[in-house]
């Protein structure tokens, strides 16, 4: 079958850092994931909804109102690296 | 050689809820940084985002207020790509199904009309806010404050139907005045409540494809538009001139400099792999819950300026002033509803009144003097107690003191004379000490009216009325 993807630019989207033996694998893996949509597509899905979504449920809402949770400071301390307040992070640009 | 412009403009537009869109933090401005963050909004492992539904009102009232038709059914997509602003690695969007389709709505540029079509509305998070090393901390490291993250947006994304700079800005007054007319959202500029992007290309005069367009940001207010607009137009044209291409990318505004500059180095392609979210369930709105949110929108800016122009009688430009804002026409159709002739009411309030408030810095919300105090003093203007310009001087103590008009006359003993005989004694003195300029008016030069009525106005301290003035010296002196 053919190649639909650039491994490489989907290492890079992904922002992973994969050595050439990773790559050659995960590209076999994608190609039997594809294998398999390939296959799916030689059904006749014309009358069929298209699903996004696993459950039959919709309009699931929450109220606009405030509730205690766990607070902004409590995650902060989480953070590999925080500063003065804010979430530290490599620079930009 | 000439070119044809063309603008695309999306507005980013903070619906007005109390809590972000998927979670339940504030979304107060002005906070300590990360102070309205939890696990739903920073992405932590394991939550699960809930769309709140004023929100998702909102949209369908911001739908309804630009003629778009609000999609039955709409879902949420993830966008994904990596920038610190954006901690769960996507954000959350609406892509394949928005909630609003094929909108529209019309502005007037040099008193020509024109229909703009919005292409979509959609809902989706706001992204942090970025703060780069050493206005902070350390020069190596970028700083987030994720304060804004989720916050409930709505992108507005119109046609590329604008042909100028002004065409752009005018669609910007009006749809902002429109989403503060639906209650939508505050649209204030400063606090990033009502931001744009403008897609910019241009392409030779009768060419019916677009030229290859940049994508503006960083505009926060309606003159940076403008001038960004305006900037990049010139710049575009110098290359297409040059034989050059233009090239596809997002180019910031740099209002200190005035021109616009490219955000990327290298071109990186956008890849955004949109595909459902598939921890919020699709949207379902059904026509009776649209058409109740219809009764609940308000009479809108376009429709509020064509009745006046109707009921009121008063100009379009005066109409198109008043409407503006929503408070502004709800202080003017109070005067109206007190009594005060509608000319007069707009006349003085978008001269002396709008004049003295933009002085200070406010806006009519922040009015010291009451409509109803208004229209007391426009009422005894229409009737002709007090001159235009004795009424000057009652408004400027209104304005300072908070007194009714009636109470400032009564005590400033400013109530204009319409007495003839008052003022025929008046005239004839005026008269009997201008003896020469008496004799050349009866020998036919008119133009010494203006000097009789003067003279006469200043015996009286500006008290007696013009008109009459006029009509005595006349019967006097013909």
């Amino acid at each position: 079958m053919t190649k639909k993807f650039e491994i490489e630019k989907l290492v890079q989207l992904a922002r992973l850092s994969l050595s050439d033996d990773e790559k050659a694998q995960l590209e076999g893996d994608l190609l039997s994931i594809l294998g398999y949509i390939d296959k799916l597509e030689t059904l006749d899905t014309s009358n069929i909804e298209p699903t996004s979504q696993a459950l039959s449920v919709h309009n699931v809402f929450r109220e606009d109102e405030l509730t205690e949770k766990v607070s902004g400071e409590e995650c902060l301390q989480l953070a590999p690296a925080h500063y003065k307040d804010h979430y530290e992070a490599p620079k930009i640009i | 050689m000439d070119y044809e412009l063309v603008i695309g403009l999306e507005v980013h537009t903070q619906m007005k809820t109390k809590t972000k869109i998927f979670c339940s933090c504030s979304t107060a401005f002005g906070r300590s940084p990360n102070e309205n963050t939890c696990p739903v909004c920073l992405g932590l492992p394991g939550v699960l985002p809930v769309l709140n539904k004023q929100a998702l009102e909102y949209a369908i009232r911001a739908c309804l207020a630009t003629h778009s038709e609000v999609q039955e059914i709409s879902q949420f997509d993830r966008k994904n790509y990596f920038y610190p602003d954006l901690p769960k690695g996507y954000q959350i969007s609406q892509f394949a199904l928005p909630i609003g389709l094929r909108g529209h709505l019309d502005i007037q540029v040099d008193g020509v009309q024109k229909r703009i079509g919005i292409t979509r509305i959609h809902m989706e998070e706001d992204a942090g806010k970025l703060i780069h090393g050493e206005n902070l901390g350390v020069s190596g490291k970028s700083y987030i404050d994720f304060n804004r993250t989720g916050v409930p947006l709505i992108e507005i994304v119109s046609e590329p139907e604008l042909r100028s700079a002004e065409e752009a800005k005018a669609y910007l007054i009006e749809l902002r005045s429109i989403l503060q007319y639906a209650d939508v959202s505050d649209c204030n500029m400063e606090e990033g409540s009502f931001r744009c992007d403008a897609n910019v290309s241009l392409r030779p005069w009768g060419q019916e494809e677009f030229g290859t367009r940049t994508e503006l940001k960083n505009l926060n207010s309606f003159r940076f538009i403008q001038k960004a607009i305006e900037y990049e137009t010139d710049r575009q044209a110098k290359i297409l001139n040059q034989g050059e291409k233009v090239i596809q990318e997002t180019r910031l505004y740099d209002s200190d400099k005035g021109i616009t500059f490219s955000m990327r180095s290298k071109e990186e392609a956008h890849d955004y792999r949109y595909f459902p979210e598939p921890d919020l369930p699709p949207i379902v709105v059904n026509s009776e819950w649209i058409e109740r949110t219809r009764s609940t929108i308000p009479e809108l800016p376009e429709e509020k300026r064509q009745r006046y122009v109707a009921e009121f009688k008063i100009p379009e430009y005066d109409a198109g002033v008043l409407t503006a804002e929503q408070d502004l026409a709800h202080y003017f159709e109070n005067c109206v509803s007190e009594g005060a002739i509608p000319k007069t009411a707009s006349n003085w309030i978008m001269g002396d009144l709008l004049g003295r408030l933009n002085k200070e810095g406010l806006g009519i919300s922040n009015c010291p003097i009451p409509a109803i105090a208004m229209a007391e003093l426009f009422k005894l203007i229409d009737k002709q107690t007090i001159s235009g310009k004795i009424a000057k001087t009652v408004f400027e103590d209104m304005y300072s003191t908070g007194k009714p008009a009636e109470q400032i006359i009564q005590e400033k003993g400013l109530v204009q004379i319409s007495d003839t005989g008052a003022l025929e004694k008046l005239v004839q003195e005026v008269i009997d000490a201008n003896p020469g300029q008496a004799e050349e008016f009866r020998n036919g030069k008119d133009k010494l009216m203006g000097f009789f009525v003067g003279q006469v106005m200043k015996a009286s301290k500006g008290q007696a009325n013009p008109e009459l003035v006029n009509k005595i010296i006349k019967e006097k002196l013909t």
